[in-house]
């Protein structure tokens, strides 16, 4: 076919299918087929162009123009107007935003755009169900250089020199990691890359298996040729239906074009990847219950050690990493460690793919330098605030609440550990204050509650008791002693309890406290004796006899 | 399917339970697993039936009693609740006359929360079977409600 | 290898792969516990025996963690007091209070570990829903709104018992301990074995209370209501007043029993005696027909005087059945020999006998219910009390038990044998059947060390053992040469094993013993809590000797036996015999 001269890109991924992108995408096609432009305009389905909130999205190239909000309707009225006539119809634009259209000289790194990604480069460009769209982008290029000029050391030594650290929220040194399930001696080992994203306010992952699989894909090839494994898994969350759809056609496409399977690049490397669907289940993120979960069993995570990397999978060596870890990969291994470090900080390397939400006027999932303030996420990121700044929720339900008074801190690993706050997994959700802190706080322990495994004690009843406390902030009708309970709660959770998941709400609590106390004491009825407490309190003769 | 074949067609390894219990439910028109499957389903895999209970009670996409034919599942987590989430339930509640956790007396919907369904963009977001319905506004979640009552 | 490390700045030394809360234990400290037991289940997870250790950013379960050269341990840090603290305060806030109503006040470990916190308030209100009791099968009751969570129980059950009929559901707050597809015991497969009974640490699963039904027997004066004891009675329940274990107390439960109102202390361990002589001709027969008629014949023959082992067979491998021996359990052949011989000697017409057993077993409160048992025209056996429940009525009827004097049990089916002591410990039945099938078939004593068989003693799981029958009597000549070969398992785990030999071929054994409770008897799920490994090789000694303190040590030269075929039974295996002592089981489902 000839080369197309107008290229329509549709993205088609989590947030654009429920505002009806699919719909917009058939109209689309059958209002050119109709035009009798079929041979002249392609309709390309795409991942994410990032922004959110701003209804199914449509880019007509080389124009540069995005539509926003398209609905069936408009779709054809764009075919008329637009394609056939060469008007744009201003009125559907995206406005206020610079947009991510993929054009190699966009530079601006301030703007949603390309130039600068190392995660989502591919993601709202290419079609992620056309392999050769893939490849054409610099695709495989790193496995094959891998596999034929690199040792599994030299593979090591590089990620370790890229100073990459897991995106997954602990920030822990992926070369590293690697280098700990490598010299284990075993007839199997297992490559698993965690797309069990449950992090709430957390969507990146699923935006880039929708957008650009096949880069998880060489990610895990590499590990597996990096640390010996044969044998690949990822671990869907089974709500991710079209994740799970996308990676599949594209396993299926790579093992057709050799790129999975025996023997690859005649370098007599096989690996094989398969898929595994979870079932609701947030510890589930966790490395250990994730493998249990892969196992067929509960979800509840393991004692360590023994650590995966000596006994994970079926009791076999097992390295697993985030779906954004694995995606910077092949990038790092094309272009070397020193590349990789021009990005970010001088604590934390390369780029961060954040999903900015709430109170926001542009929400959606960008990618920028390690190292960027709340304040310019907010101001150059997000189109500046809806109402007026209350809190911001770093990394997740389990990060941490920040106050203004932290609005101009750089954020990386490092130097947001430095002022008592975690990085996590890439989630800002953004509040104003049209929300109280107390509402919120009880949202985040009711999410905690909800998900706690039960196994351990602490956690099972402790995130009970600290949601109860939560619950009577929220209705003001708390004792005097509920804020003490819940801080001591939350804070011996965060020595004492089994996994990750019980340490957690100490995060948002305590942050929550630390910058707004008094809002938080407002939820406190002063009348109220603690004997007024439904048996509790109660003297404890009966256990004392 | 019988919960036989459809056993043959994952392998009768214990690390295809997941899948299995995914199917057998989805074959359900209740949306719930069986108690007879749930033993069948042991006696095959040579799993004690306790076990598969046990596992299959964790997750919530399983379930041991019988749903509505479409689950409607509301986000609760902090990205939605804070776009109005409780409003969301309430509209739901009242149009369809059920509480949290209950099954319409016709036994078309099941309403329930979920924790974050990773559709934050479009936050406050619901599913109901395998699609995400989001941007939800109290008038959009009963229209929704409504288109599905239709095409029943 | 040993590992050097500092405890509460105390130095320790101790084997690499030690705990830290063994460590502890070595320098005089006691780390607390709760979901840890034995060496049977340590989840680390009830973090109650949280440490801190130098360098490791949180709380460490010291049951679970290793020693390491150099370690610094704290046990008594801020940190780490307040962590178990809060551990216990929180399992209190959703625990009912009803402590002093409970049935183990007292003797509770959560109770327990809030006393010695210091803990006399919670700040945390009760938020869980009322959960029905479950009593739906006759040995167990289970209340779960006492559960803890602690998990000992869901390990015994899948990992020694291999049963897995008790699994968590469900999960965070909601979990609880499920039973299977179904909310009752009663609707599953459970042997009703009551392991999970024996390691609750906590008021949530005991066995089915019957003292109060026994007690209104006892005050009936139409009734006559005789009492058995099983073998391993006498070695556990001193342990209920407060003796170390090991310490058999015969003569001072007659003694209790005689006081409470019983009108004749018999002992199971006379039927005991009788399961051999049946049990042995039994194999003998079995024997016969496969080497000299050259029939068919099921072999090898496994025991049955374990009803948790009979119910596991019946529920998971039926196929062998025709393996096992006719013989009712020496409770069973007590129950039908009361109600029939003994009635008819004494002149009491059955109905108004009442059997009562001491048994240290939750599954015989379920056999003694059993169609099976009604051969004397009765319920053989009217009441099953665990050594536990005996316990508790001596406390109640104000017996100063360990004053008591000894007093020795009635005649005639009082009188037993060193043979049917060891009934109370694995490899017990197989040792004194031996004993009198050697004796029967060579005419002379078994020529070993104090008569033990010394390979099938102890607590190694599957055990194994063979003898080759040289210089023959008359009548067992086709046995010249022959090797027998037998197997001993205890725990269901082990059972098992060695059903799935049999079930395979792979097996060549002649006679297998099963006891379905880890130690035999002495191990089971009704005796004194808690029975650790240590436990039950003390009550074994003390079986043992009791045992080797007796006159007559096998089961063919108790008088009473003798007696009761020359007058009553005629011939091991005779018409009577089959009428009252044997039965035949049948393959169960999950409906059953």
């Amino acid at each position: 076919m000839e080369k197309p001269r107008i290229t329509v890109m549709v993205p088609i991924d989590a947030n654009t299918v429920p505002s009806g992108a699919r719909e917009v995408k058939n109209a689309l096609s059958v209002a050119i087929g109709r035009a009798n432009l079929s041979n002249e305009i392609k309709v390309i389905e795409t991942g994410s162009f990032g922004p959110t909130g701003v209804g199914a999205l449509v880019a007509i190239q080389p124009d540069g123009v995005v539509y926003c909000n398209m609905t069936v309707d408009k779709a054809q009225e764009i075919v008329e107007e637009h394609l056939l006539k060469g008007r744009v119809c201003a009125r559907y634009m995206l406005p206020g935003r610079q947009v991510i259209l993929p054009t190699a000289d966009n530079v601006d790194a301030r703007t949603l755009q390309h130039t600068g990604r190392i995660v989502l480069d591919n993601c709202g460009r290419i079609d992620p169900e056309n392999i050769e769209e893939y490849i054409a982008n610099d695709g495989y290029e790193a496995l094959g250089k891998a596999l034929t000029a690199m040792s599994p050391g030299e593979v090591i030594t590089e990620i370790t020199e890229s100073e990459l650290k897991g995106r997954g929220g602990a920030g822990f040194p992926t070369g590293q990691k690697w280098s700990f399930c490598a010299p284990v001696v075993a007839d199997q080992k297992y490559v698993i890359c965690n797309a069990d994203e449950g992090e709430p306010g957390t969507f990146k992952d699923r935006l880039i298996l929708e957008g650009d699989p096949h880069k998880i894909i060489e990610g895990m090839a590499l590990c597996g040729y990096a640390i010996g494994a044969t044998i690949g898994y990822v671990y869907v969350r089974g709500e991710y239906a079209l994740s799970i759809e996308r990676l599949e056609k594209a396993i299926a496409a790579a093992e057709s074009h050799g790129l999975l399977g025996k023997n690859i690049f005649n370098s007599g490397f096989d690996f094989e990847i398969k898929i595994k669907i979870g079932a609701g289940a947030y510890i589930c993120g966790e490395e250990t219950a994730l493998i249990e979960s892969m196992e067929g069993k509960r979800g509840c995570p393991r004692l360590k050690p023994p650590f995966p990397a000596q006994k994970g999978f079926k009791g076999k060596p097992t390295n697993v990493n985030n779906v954004e870890t694995l995606a910077n990969i092949p990038a790092i291994i094309r272009n070397g460690a020193a590349w990789f470090k021009n990005f970010g900080t001088s604590s934390t390397a390369g780029t961060k793919v954040y999903t900015i939400l709430g109170h926001i006027n542009h929400p959606g999932l960008i990618e920028v330098p390690a190292g960027v303030t709340l304040r310019e996420i907010i101001e150059d990121y997000g189109g500046g605030m809806k109402g007026k700044f209350h809190f911001a929720q770093l990394g997740g339900t389990a990060g941490d609440i920040l106050g203004e008074e932290m609005m101009d801190v750089p954020m990386d690993y490092d130097l947001m550990e430095k002022v008592g706050h975690v990085l996590g997994s890439g989630a800002i959700l953004i509040v104003n204050e049209s929300i109280n802190i107390n509402d919120f706080l009880h949202s985040c322990m009711r999410f905690f509650s909800h998900e706690s495994c039960g196994n351990c004690n602490p956690c099972r009843n402790g995130m009970h008791a600290a949601l109860d406390i939560t619950k009577r902030l929220k209705s003001g009708v708390a004792y005097p002693d509920d804020i003490n309970a819940l801080e001591e709660v939350v804070m011996i959770l965060h020595s004492s309890a089994f996994c990750p998941l019980g340490q957690s709400p100490a995060g948002p609590v305590t942050s929550a406290l630390r910058y707004f106390r008094e809002e938080i004491e407002r939820g406190v009825n002063r009348e109220l004796n603690k004997h007024d407490m439904p048996r509790s309190n109660r003297k404890m003769e009966a256990i004392n006899v | 399917m019988t919960v036989s074949e459809i056993i043959k067609k994952h392998g009768n390894e214990r690390e295809n339970l997941l899948a299995i219990l995914h199917q057998i439910q989805a074959g359900n028109d209740d949306n719930s697993l069986h108690k007879d499957q749930l033993q069948q389903l042991a006696e095959i895999m040579d799993i004690p039936v306790a076990d598969i209970v046990s596992t299959a009670s964790f997750y919530t996409m399983f379930s041991l009693k019988p749903r509505g034919k479409h689950i409607i599942r509301l986000c609760e987590s902090p990205p939605c609740y804070i776009m109005g989430e409780e409003n969301i339930l309430t509209a739901l509640e009242n149009c369809l006359k059920i509480k949290l956790g209950e099954t319409t007396a016709d036994k078309m919907f099941t309403l329930e929360t979920t924790s974050c369904l990773g559709a934050c963009g479009v936050a406050p977001v619901m599913m109901i079977d395998d699609t995400v319905y989001g941007e939800l506004t109290e008038e959009k979640t009963v229209a929704v409600i409504k288109s599905i009552v239709d095409k029943e | 290898m040993s590992v050097n490390l500092t405890i509460n700045n105390l130095p320790a030394t101790v084997e690499a792969d030690t705990t830290v809360l063994a460590a502890a234990a070595t320098v005089g400290i006691k780390i607390p516990t709760l979901c840890h037991f034995n060496n049977i289940s340590s989840p680390g997870s009830c973090r109650v025996c949280l440490v801190e250790i130098e360098g490791m950013r949180t709380l460490q379960p010291a049951c679970v963690t290793t020693v390491s050269e150099g370690m610094m341990v704290k046990t008594t840090s801020k940190a780490a007091r307040d962590a178990r603290r809060l551990s216990v305060e929180l399992l209190l806030a959703n625990h009912p209070w009803d402590c002093n109503a409970c049935v183990r006040n007292n003797e509770c470990e959560l109770q327990d570990l809030a006393k010695e916190m210091g803990i006399t308030e919670v700040r945390f209100p009760y938020e869980k829903d009322e959960i029905p009791i479950d009593d739906s099968t006759p040995a167990l009751v289970r209340d779960m709104n006492k559960c803890i969570l602690c998990r000992r129980c869901v390990s015994v059950c899948q990992d020694v018992q291999g049963v897995s009929t008790l699994a968590a559901k469900d999960r965070g707050f909601d979990t609880v301990i499920g039973t299977g597809a179904s909310d009752s015991l009663g609707e599953e497969v459970c042997v009703q074995c009551g392991q999970c009974s024996a390691v609750c640490p906590v008021g949530a699963i005991y066995e089915k209370d019957s003292i109060e039904a026994v007690w209104a027997e006892l005050d009936n004066p139409k009734k006559h209501v005789v009492v058995q004891t099983a073998p391993a009675i006498r070695a556990a329940l001193g342990e209920c007043f407060g003796l170390e274990p090991g310490h058999c107390v015969t003569g001072k439960m007659v003694t209790a029993l005689r006081m409470m109102g019983f009108d004749k202390v018999f002992d199971t361990n006379f039927s005991a005696d009788l399961t051999i002589i049946e049990e042995g001709h039994e194999l003998l027969g079995r024997l016969k027909t496969a080497l000299v008629d050259k029939g068919e014949v099921n072999l090898p023959m496994f025991t049955s005087c374990s009803p948790g082992w009979i119910n596991f067979m019946e529920y998971f491998y039926p196929q062998l059945l025709p393996n096992l021996s006719t013989c009712k359990s020496p409770q069973q052949m007590f129950g039908a020999m009361a109600k029939s011989y003994y009635a008819e000697l004494e002149g009491i017409a059955p109905e108004d006998i009442t059997v009562v057993s001491i048994m240290p077993c939750t599954a015989k409160k379920y056999e003694c219910t059993r169609d099976e048992m009604y051969d004397s025209g009765y319920q053989d056996v009217d009441y099953v009390l665990t050594t536990r429940e005996l316990g508790r009525m001596i406390s109640e009827a104000g017996v100063d038990f360990l004053n008591l004097p000894d007093s020795e049990q009635d005649s005639p089916m009082g009188m037993s044998t060193g043979a049917a002591d060891i009934f109370a410990n694995t490899g017990g039945v197989m040792e004194a059947a031996i004993r009198t099938v050697y004796e029967v078939v060579t005419g002379r004593e078994l020529p070993m060390e104090k008569l033990h068989i010394a390979p099938v003693m102890g607590l190694k799981g599957l055990k194994e053992a063979s003898l080759t029958f040289e210089d023959c009597v008359d009548d067992w000549k086709f046995l010249e040469g022959v090797t027998a070969n037998v197997c001993v398992a205890h725990g269901l785990k082990n059972a098992r094993k060695a059903c799935d030999m049999v079930a395979s071929g792979e097996a060549n054994y002649h006679f297998i013993e099963v006891m379905c409770c880890p130690g035999g008897c002495i191990g089971g799920g009704g005796q004194p809590r808690f029975t650790t490994d240590e436990v039950r090789e003390a009550r074994i000694k003390a079986i043992y000797a009791e045992d080797e303190g007796r006159k007559i040590r096998k089961s063919h030269e108790n008088p009473a036996i003798t007696q009761i075929y020359e007058t009553f039974l005629k011939k091991p295996l005779g018409e009577k015999s089959h009428k009252l002592l044997h039965t035949h089981y049948h393959a169960k489902k999950i409906d059953d």
